[in-house]
């Protein structure tokens, strides 16, 4: 009998809740392409760990689509005059998953102990960072030993995330046996992980934000097929298709179909630029001209509209356009065979074969150097396509034999975080596919990178990097190809799903579904 | 024997087919100047909605008959490449080990069972793998795969041969063994070898295809496997582009397989005395 009333009530309890549920509850199913290797995202910060652990743990700030600082954790936040001190006030009464309050004491753990120790990319920038102090138990204070321009942007989820001082503190970070259940101050808690098949989290009821979320409970699912993802959206199994898990010749038939929308936006953060690895070293594209007799020869409005859908910008130079401090007051390269042919004359090119690496992610890849190497021996290039897996793309990139290497790289909305390490001389380092890979040495531009990274005036950065893409565009140590869009596509009664520049793999707190 | 073969019609299809493909990959330059890779229309034309793109385009706007006509080069180059390899392996290696025996006929059969064992197409995509896709990688590799068959067909024929009176003459006449080898037995050997390799052609374009299929191609050939790999993601929208060099792998294996049914009857008399009785 009491059984048969609890279920009664959770009936009637479930029908109050669909009349109310006209922004609250409600259940969305989530794709997350490949499965995480795990949830802590103090460890593991690659981009399905982000997607999922995104609605665990939280930064101090968020980030519009302009890149613009918003509240987080902190409610407000001051920089003094010299660009030395930061100084964030935090929000009142967050408290973590089990309970605990959080305090300006775990940001300090955070930022100054654990990501210290486990975080590389945050690790560079807290270099200029000398002291980390807690005042009181909502303030802390960065204190940096010179100024450092893109300090403001590394408070994002990803780059800096908080992290629970009672449970880490004193323990060995990668085998505390809490990793398998993240606790963190974010919009969802972990509920469950079924390995291979689905990541389950639930509504944080103790949410500081009044109001949110207002999604009850949230499935990351585990599809390892392409076509299986897709065929799982069109049955109504999954709500929610993050950017790249279909091939893109799937993108658009999916956005077709009815009561189905897509956005490009979410991505302005890490602003992913795909380019070819020119060899500066050695071969014809040690020759500057035959450099830029590439950007001619290439048609990159067609591979956008062709080969991507129509998603994502070609871009001016080594900044997208997300970016901060992006211009486009430099030498443009429009598709434009007979200057590319002019500029190989000139500089004698004799038909020698030039190698050509594709990215090994898929047809949308392979597709593209075919219209590069389409592109290129129309205007006489005699190119030459290698064939290539994950292993080998990593190896000959890295052990620089290749003659042009495709690539893309996120920019973390600053230059001095995601530009200069692909174009500066100490940035040269054999064995890394991520860092200036082309050979690249301009010391007189080095020196002016240098500079433009400590500048804490705005308007006297931009007039240092206007200069710098001024400059570098002339020379092509790289081909510039694209600016990425993977598009996020997902029901259009599923509100408000990408609401900052990091999109998805933000909280999803504001996202609705409407009934 | 000519007459034989000319009066099996599936054969004299089967010659009228291959000549066809045959005389278009050699005038595949003329046909389509520009290449099978050039991107000449918008993408995803449908076929006989265009006068000159009769098949559509692909993915990229590449003319779909050109990378047929283009393709049928591959396919053949490759068929007929490591067809002669393979015979080259396995016809002598056969020979030897049928004609000599003892030894030299153990060794050389536990060689060639080294190789049966291992499942043809799992070991031409390791050996792909390894020497990374170019057309000469996947005719070696598919000539490796294919010798064995030849070897133990060619080494039954000569055990049945060498016991010839004929052979036995020879050797009274006092030839030397390598000579009554290559004049006298080798010969009487061919017609089933013939057989063999018009088959082994159709396999090996098989081969080829289903290599390029999965990605392990060379990457700067246009094959038809190439296309049917490349076109299987978007099947759902544009049959097109599996659909036609599907029907050419399925048209010219096809040939092969009855001008390999019609040497057979025209070369074997036993088998066409049974047919006209």
């Amino acid at each position: 009998m009491k059984h048969l009333k609890a279920t009664t009530f959770l009936i009637a309890a479930a029908f109050a809740g669909q009349a109310l549920a006209q922004e609250a509850g409600g259940r969305l199913d989530i794709v997350v392409q490949p499965e995480p290797p795990g949830l802590m995202l103090g460890l593991v910060q690659n981009g399905p760990t982000q997607l999922v652990a995104g609605d665990i743990y939280e930064g101090l700030l968020r980030y519009t689509t302009d890149l613009e600082p918003e509240p987080g954790l902190a409610k407000s936040w001051g920089i003094s005059e010299d660009g030395l001190t930061y100084t964030f006030h935090l929000n009142e009464g967050v408290k973590w998953h089990d309970g605990e309050d959080f305090t300006a004491e775990d940001v300090v753990f955070s930022a100054d102990v654990f990501l210290r120790e486990t975080h590389a990319r945050l690790r560079a920038s807290l270099a200029y960072v000398d002291t980390i102090t807690a005042p009181d138990d909502l303030t802390v204070v960065f204190q940096l030993k010179e100024p450092f321009g893109p300090f403001i942007s590394v408070f994002e989820v990803g780059t800096m995330p908080m992290i629970p001082k009672h449970i880490y503190e004193g323990t060995d970070y990668a085998t505390n046996e809490m990793n398998a259940t993240p606790i963190g101050t974010g919009p969802f808690k972990f509920d469950k992980w079924e390995k291979g098949s689905f990541i389950h989290l639930v509504k944080n009821e103790d949410y500081y934000v009044e109001g949110l979320p207002h999604l009850d409970e949230v499935y990351y699912r585990v599809i390892p097929d392409a076509a299986s993802r897709a065929v799982a959206f069109e049955t109504g199994e999954v709500d929610v298709l993050p950017g790249g898990s279909v091939e893109n010749w799937d993108v658009a038939r999916l956005t077709g179909m009815d009561g189905v929308c897509s956005t490009g936006s979410g991505w302005e953060f890490f602003a992913p630029l795909a380019w070819m690895w020119l060899n500066n070293r050695e071969g014809p594209t040690s020759d500057v001209r035959f450099r830029q007799a590439i950007m001619y020869a290439m048609d990159r409005e067609f591979v956008r509209d062709v080969v991507w859908n129509g998603f994502g910008k070609v871009p001016t130079g080594p900044v997208a356009s997300a970016t901060n401090f992006y211009s486009d007051d430099v030498t443009p390269y429009p598709h434009d065979p007979d200057k590319a042919k002019a500029l190989l004359d000139e500089m004698g090119y004799s038909g020698e074969t030039v190698r050509l690496l594709p990215l090994p992610y898929g047809e949308t890849w392979q597709r593209w150097a075919e219209a590069v190497r389409q592109n290129l021996s129309e205007v006489g290039i005699n190119v030459e396509i290698d064939s290539t897996d994950v292993a080998g793309w990593n190896e000959k990139t890295s052990q620089w034999d290749y003659d042009m290497a495709f690539t893309y790289l996120y920019q973390y909305g600053d230059p001095a975080l995601g530009v200069s390490r692909n174009y500066t001389a100490d940035r040269i380092q054999k064995g890394s596919p991520w860092n200036n890979v082309e050979g690249y040495e301009n010391s007189e531009l080095d020196a002016k990178w240098a500079a433009a990274a400590t500048m804490t005036d705005a308007a006297e950065r931009q007039a240092a990097y206007d200069e710098i893409q001024r400059e570098i565009v002339d020379d092509v140590p790289v081909a510039w190809l694209l600016e990425l869009e993977f598009p996020t596509i997902y029901r259009c009664n599923v509100h408000d799903l990408v609401t900052t520049g990091i999109g998805l793999n933000d909280g999803i707190r504001n996202a609705w579904i409407e009934q | 024997m000519i007459r034989r073969f000319a009066s099996n019609k599936g054969a004299v299809i089967g010659v009228l087919i291959l000549l066809l493909v045959i005389g278009l990959a050699l005038t595949a330059d003329l046909l389509f100047p520009r290449g099978p890779w050039a991107m000449v229309q918008r993408p995803f034309l449908v076929p006989f909605t265009m006068d000159g793109f009769p098949l559509g385009t692909d993915t990229l706007g590449r003319d779909v008959a050109a990378g047929l006509v283009h393709g049928a080069r591959v396919s053949l180059l490759v068929g007929l490449v490591s067809t002669v390899v393979a015979l080259a392996i396995g016809v002598p290696l056969g020979a030897i080990a049928g004609f000599y025996g003892g030894w030299a006929d153990e060794g050389a059969m536990r060689f060639t069972e080294f190789f049966q064992t291992i499942p043809n197409f799992a070991l031409a995509i390791v050996l792909v793998a390894i020497l990374e896709p170019t057309l000469t990688s996947i005719t070696l590799a598919i000539a490796i795969v294919s010798w064995p068959p030849v070897a133990r067909l060619v080494r039954a024929e000569v055990m049945a041969v060498k016991s010839r009176e004929y052979v036995d003459a020879a050797r009274l006449a006092g030839l030397s063994k390598a000579r009554i080898l290559t004049t006298e037995v080798l010969p009487n050997t061919v017609s089933p070898i013939i057989v063999m390799a018009s088959l082994m052609v159709a396999t090996a374009i098989l081969l080829e295809s289903s290599l390029s299929f999965l990605g392990l191609g060379d990457p700067n050939a246009m094959s038809w496997g190439y296309m049917i790999g490349a076109a299987r993601t978007v099947i759902r929208s544009a049959w097109w582009l599996s659909f036609f060099p599907g029907v050419a792998i399925l048209v010219t294996v096809l040939a092969l397989n009855l001008i390999g049914e019609g040497l057979n009857d025209a070369l074997n008399p036993h088998l066409s005395r049974k047919g006209t009785a």
